[in-house]
């Protein structure tokens, strides 16, 4: 609006990365756009791999749950591929991780008060970008797949029939803590929950409803710190099992 | 005595001196806008605005800037400090290097007027296009009840001092002037309000997706960062609203879920012991009839009215 029409010169115009901010602001989308092009790079990899997902006990979160592929007969086929779409949906369509990429990689803007990337026509998320609305979905996915990495915790202190702990034991635990955390603080969890009530004193249930939405709120406040330390410790985690399922480290038992 | 009074009325120097840079322009003058150097020596509990009050009456008389209470409360004194959207009033030269000028500039977004004055009046006709609160009726004894934490959520929206510094830092407005098309942050806190409130009975929702631009919204949060309340603007205003719309045309298990169970009625809060109706009380019945007759506001095409949750 400033500057259609104007005749007077403004002290700062439309452009990309234009500001008069002074702090550095480009470190926080820097930051964004490279530990998520280097998780992305590494779970690519990992997926193509196609091996390594297990050793003893442990299965790693990016083959959860294991789905044999070999007797399939399907080239390139792996159990990660058949896994990682829909954690991998989860958070593409976050909330939390919109913000992140459309500022670090879309530069819609790249920070606050920085002129964004120009545009034909901005749609935001009303046109091919409307599909952001599945995130609901995505989540009904993601409290399943929970299900399958508390079992998977569960079964990793199961040594030969006996109860046994490792190291990647807590390895995993932190994964499924950090991951139940993420999943639970989620907007759209919190909006099934409780959110959509406009009167919980009249509404079905009200009392638990808000309770509930309430507890999810204090949950929410977290969520980006959550999801990132979710996302580095799936990654770890997988590290973790890989690196010994290889030999080039020894898990730890503890008992 | 003399001494004393002095002190009160004339703040003490702490001796560092600053240079403010103001953006001097004036929209009636061609080609006008620069900036221009003020040295100002500051006090303790300075805040920009003393500033410019004082390169106003000292300095530079004709700088124009907008405001008000000088407290936080109005919103007037709207602007953006070394390129970041701020109130004026509350932001304090200590929190500055006084080796570097403090640049003051007008908010991006709306027409410049002249100096640190910007032509917001874009914003009243937005909140125009917006269908106003609407009350079912009151209960037979005149009142309207509702519990507090039905109302928790929207309290954290009243808290809006209207400084429209989320409606110049949202890149929708600020970047791709889409504002015949979306209302901004400012007014979908305010739908939140609307949308979330017990006593409501308009459904908004359509109207939000197709005519007020809620899709427009990328969820960058700036107007978050920026909001002098700290309210909570995208978590949770916004992406509600989102969901609240995702959850009427974008979700095909809640549309089956209403075609195979549809809603209730509300179940009405019980009438307190001791209440005495109200001297303007009409019956429930009256004032049903009277608003299904003649509503407060037509609602727009778009605007239903709302079942309950």
């Amino acid at each position: 609006m400033a500057d259609k029409g104007s005749v007077v010169r403004l002290p700062v115009v439309d452009g990309l990365g234009r500001t008069l901010r002074k702090d550095d602001w480009w470190v926080g989308p820097m930051v964004t756009f490279t530990v998520l092009t280097a998780f992305v790079v590494y779970t690519t990899v990992r997926m193509l791999e196609g091996t390594h997902y297990r050793w003893g006990p442990y299965l790693s979160p990016l083959a959860s749950p294991y789905i044999e592929t070999e007797d399939l007969g399907i080239p390139l086929l792996t159990p990660a591929i058949l896994v990682l779409p829909f954690p991998g949906l989860f958070r593409f369509t976050c909330y939390y991780y919109r913000k992140a990429y459309y500022r670090s990689f879309g530069l819609l803007p790249p920070a606050c008060a920085v002129g964004a990337r120009r545009v034909g026509h901005y749609n935001g998320e009303r046109k091919l970008l409307v599909f952001q609305n599945l995130h609901r979905y995505a989540l009904y996915v993601a409290l399943l797949f929970l299900v399958f990495l508390w079992h998977d915790f569960v079964a990793s202190l199961r040594w030969d029939g006996e109860l046994g702990m490792g190291l990647g034991s807590v390895v995993i635990f932190l994964n499924c803590a950090f991951l139940t955390l993420y999943t639970l603080s989620c907007h759209s969890f919190r909006h099934l929950v409780g959110g959509s009530v406009n009167s919980y004193s009249e509404a079905p249930f009200g009392r638990l409803r808000h309770a509930l939405w309430a507890g999810v709120s204090r949950l929410n406040v977290n969520h980006m710190a959550f999801a990132w330390i979710s996302l580095i410790v799936v990654a770890l985690c997988d590290a973790y099992i890989r690196a010994v399922a290889v030999g080039a480290i020894r898990d730890v038992r503890l008992f | 005595m003399a001494d004393a009074s002095a002190s009160t009325t004339e703040p003490v120097s702490t001796g560092a001196k600053y240079t403010l840079r103001i953006w001097r322009a004036d929209a009636k003058v061609e080609g006008s806008g620069e900036f221009r150097d003020y040295e100002v020596e500051t006090y303790p509990g300075m805040v920009v605005l003393d500033a410019i009050h004082e390169i106003q009456a000292k300095q530079a008389p004709d700088l124009a800037v907008r405001w008000n209470c000088k407290a936080g409360r109005c919103g007037s004194c709207s602007a953006e400090i070394d390129g970041k959207p701020k109130l004026l009033c509350m932001t304090r030269m200590s929190s500055f290097r006084p080796n570097e000028p403090i640049v003051v500039t007008p908010m991006k977004t709306w027409p410049l007027v002249k100096d640190l004055v910007t032509d917001v009046s874009h914003n009243y006709r937005v909140a125009k296009k917006i269908p106003p609160f609407t009350p079912r009726p009151r209960d037979a004894d005149g009142h309207y009840r509702m519990q507090q934490e039905d109302i928790d959520r929207i309290q954290e929206f009243r808290k809006c001092i209207e400084c429209f510094l989320c409606q110049d830092v949202c890149h929708v407005l600020r970047d791709h002037h889409e504002e015949a098309e979306f209302v901004g942050p400012r007014y979908l806190i305010h739908l939140a309000t609307l949308d979330m409130h017990p006593l409501d009975t308009l459904d908004r929702r359509k109207m939000m997706k197709d005519e007020l631009g809620l899709g427009y919204c990328n969820i960058t949060r700036c107007c978050t960062e920026v909001c002098p309340e700290h309210i909570v603007i995208t978590d949770n205003g916004i992406i509600p609203l989102k969901e609240r719309v995702a959850d009427e045309f974008y979700d095909p298990l809640r549309w089956l879920a209403r075609k195979l169970f549809p809603r209730t009625k509300k179940r009405r809060l019980p009438v307190l012991p001791g209440i005495e109706p109200a001297p303007a009380a009409r019956s429930a019945q009256a004032q049903q009839e009277e608003v299904e007759k003649e509503p407060a506001v037509p609602p727009a095409p778009t605007v239903a009215r709302r079942t309950p949750a």
